[in-house]
């Protein structure tokens, strides 16, 4: 069942629309003359001069960090590329010959096109090693190509990270 | 020299400067002055990056900018089985409101006047009716439903407003006993019981605000640009018009905002007459005229962008419905109610 909404009864000048309509050129040359002369309200920030104040959980450029010997921290567990909803991580994982040692990506990429900055990756992964803390907005490119971001580019985005598995610092 | 030669260089000079150096110039300012308007008004920064060497003016090199940015884009061409009725609309569209000026008097007598017809009135709405082609042509030879929905609605549009828009005029052109526009402002000069200059906003105030109305209608601009909503008809007539043409169109638009800022300060707002002065002749009182002249045009656009940015879009059924219900009757009764005062004032 629908319901009846009762809808405002104009008097006759309101419905003349010329009073109303004086009162809105009011109202806008009020901002008007205020943005020019008077306080100004301006919302607008203009960015690349001033920059807002970022959430600091915001989701920006990935970055890879690294061990204190500068190696990347990723294992190539493959549990960020698992849970990426957009299937835009590609991992290839190598081993150091070593069966106590963790694997090691050789190849790590992440297409930044087809990512959706939802932060599944830095969520999964047990190693503290991706991360997108780097503050930096998705990058814009010439070419498709230059979407796919290696890992030498990620790494010299990351920073040291001595995070201990299961959370506590060293 | 033939005198005859003679008249047409004159008309021909007169022609560019009034052109020129003053629709195209005051269209240029416009495209900038409405961009940077409904940004202050709606608190936003504005256009403000074009710069010459460190300057930026607030923006002011973006009536040169945006013309320049426009012509270097790319002119895409929707497949149509009407190629020359697309390439013809955006100009059907800007030539129109140009030819409106041909009859505008921007000062006392006939020198700054292309053509001082004593009929000026009849062929501006000639003229104006003229303007409806090119959003119709565009909408069609478009091949998109869009775009051909957009042009739909401007027929019905100045259709509906049209025949109000003239009937507005018509108390003035009964109270000044003229349709020569020179005619109808060197009316204007007389005072009225002493205190009140004897313009038609005076004396047919109804009919100022009917006209304005009927007149921003016949423009297609807010709140009457249902030919473009952009929420239902992605752009309207001008959806598929890219680059230059796509400038063209609102080139038009903009030139027809100083046409109907001219033609209402001239019937209504006494044209190049100061208040109280009724006198002409003189180069100071000439210029100080020409420059009134330029200050009622102002105001005149100045009000039709403040509602432009004021008012939201009225709905199809309320735009007929405000156009054959209340405009027409009431300028009907208009007519009526001046031609009763005439007969017993007389
Ligand atoms: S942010 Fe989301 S989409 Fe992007 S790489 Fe990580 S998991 Fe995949
Ligand atoms: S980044 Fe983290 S989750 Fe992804 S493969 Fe490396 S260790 Fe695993």
């Amino acid at each position: 069942m629908g319901y009846k909404v009762a809808r405002p009864e104009l008097n006759i000048f309101e419905k003349s629309y010329v009073p109303e309509i004086l009162k809105g050129v009011g109202v806008s040359s009020r901002h008007f003359f205020r943005n020019i002369f008077g306080k100004k309200d301006i919302v607008t920030v203009e960015y690349p001069e001033v920059k807002p104040d970022y959430a600091s959980r915001y989701r920006g450029h990935h970055r890879l960090m690294a061990r204190e010997d500068g190696t990347a921290r990723c294992v190539a567990c493959m549990l960020c590329s698992t849970a990426c909803p957009a299937h835009c991580i590609t991992i290839e994982a190598g081993d150091y010959g070593d069966t106590d040692v963790e694997k090691y990506p050789v190849k790590f990429e992440i297409d930044l096109l087809v990512c959706v900055y939802c932060g599944m990756c830095e969520e999964a992964c047990p190693c503290d090693a991706i991360r997108m803390d780097s503050g930096i907005h998705t990058p814009s490119q010439m070419y498709r190509k230059d979407g796919r971001v290696g890992k030498v580019d990620l790494m010299a985005l990351g920073d040291l990270s001595i995070a201990k598995q299961g959370g506590e610092l060293s | 020299m033939d005198p005859i030669l003679a008249a047409v260089l004159f008309a021909i000079i007169k022609i560019s400067i009034i052109l020129l150096g003053y629709v195209m110039l005051f269209a240029t300012v416009l495209t900038w002055l409405e961009r940077k308007y409904s940004a202050l008004i709606q608190d936003r920064i504005g256009p403000n990056r074009a710069e010459v060497a460190g300057l930026r003016l607030g923006g002011l090199f973006h009536m040169i900018a945006d013309p320049i940015k426009v012509l270097f884009k790319e002119d895409f061409m929707p497949r149509t089985e009407n190629p020359i009725m697309y390439k013809m609309a955006p100009w059907l569209s800007v030539v129109p409101p140009m030819v409106i000026f041909a009859v505008i008097p921007f000062g006392p007598g006939d020198m700054f006047v292309i053509s001082n017809a004593p009929l000026g009135m009849l062929f501006i709405f000639a003229i104006a009716g003229l303007g409806v082609y090119g959003s119709v042509f565009g909408a069609w030879a478009s091949n998109s439903k869009f775009a051909l929905l957009g042009g739909l609605r401007a027929t019905a549009q100045m259709i509906s407003y049209e025949v109000a828009m003239g009937l507005n005029l018509v108390g003035v052109f009964m109270i000044y006993e003229s349709m020569s526009l020179q005619g109808i402002i060197v009316e204007q000069g007389e005072t009225l019981w002493g205190f009140l200059p004897a313009w038609g906003l005076f004396l047919q105030p109804v009919s100022f605000i009917l006209f304005m109305a009927s007149a921003i209608a016949e423009n297609k601009r807010a709140p009457f640009d249902l030919t473009e909503a952009e929420s239902e008809l992605v752009a309207g007539y001008f959806t598929e018009y890219s680059s230059m043409k796509f400038a063209l169109f609102s080139l038009g638009e903009f030139i027809e905002i100083i046409a109907i800022a001219c033609i209402a300060s001239c019937m209504f707002l006494g044209g190049w007459q100061i208040p109280f002065v009724d006198a002409t002749g003189g180069i100071i009182l000439t210029s100080l005229q020409i420059l009134a002249f330029l200050f009622k045009v102002f105001v005149l656009v100045w009000l039709q962008m403040t509602i432009r940015w004021t008012l939201p879009r009225f709905r199809y059924d309320q735009l007929m419905k405000l156009g054959w219900l209340y405009i027409l009757p009431l300028s009907l009764a208009n007519i009526l109610a001046t031609g009763v005062w005439l007969y017993f004032a007389a």
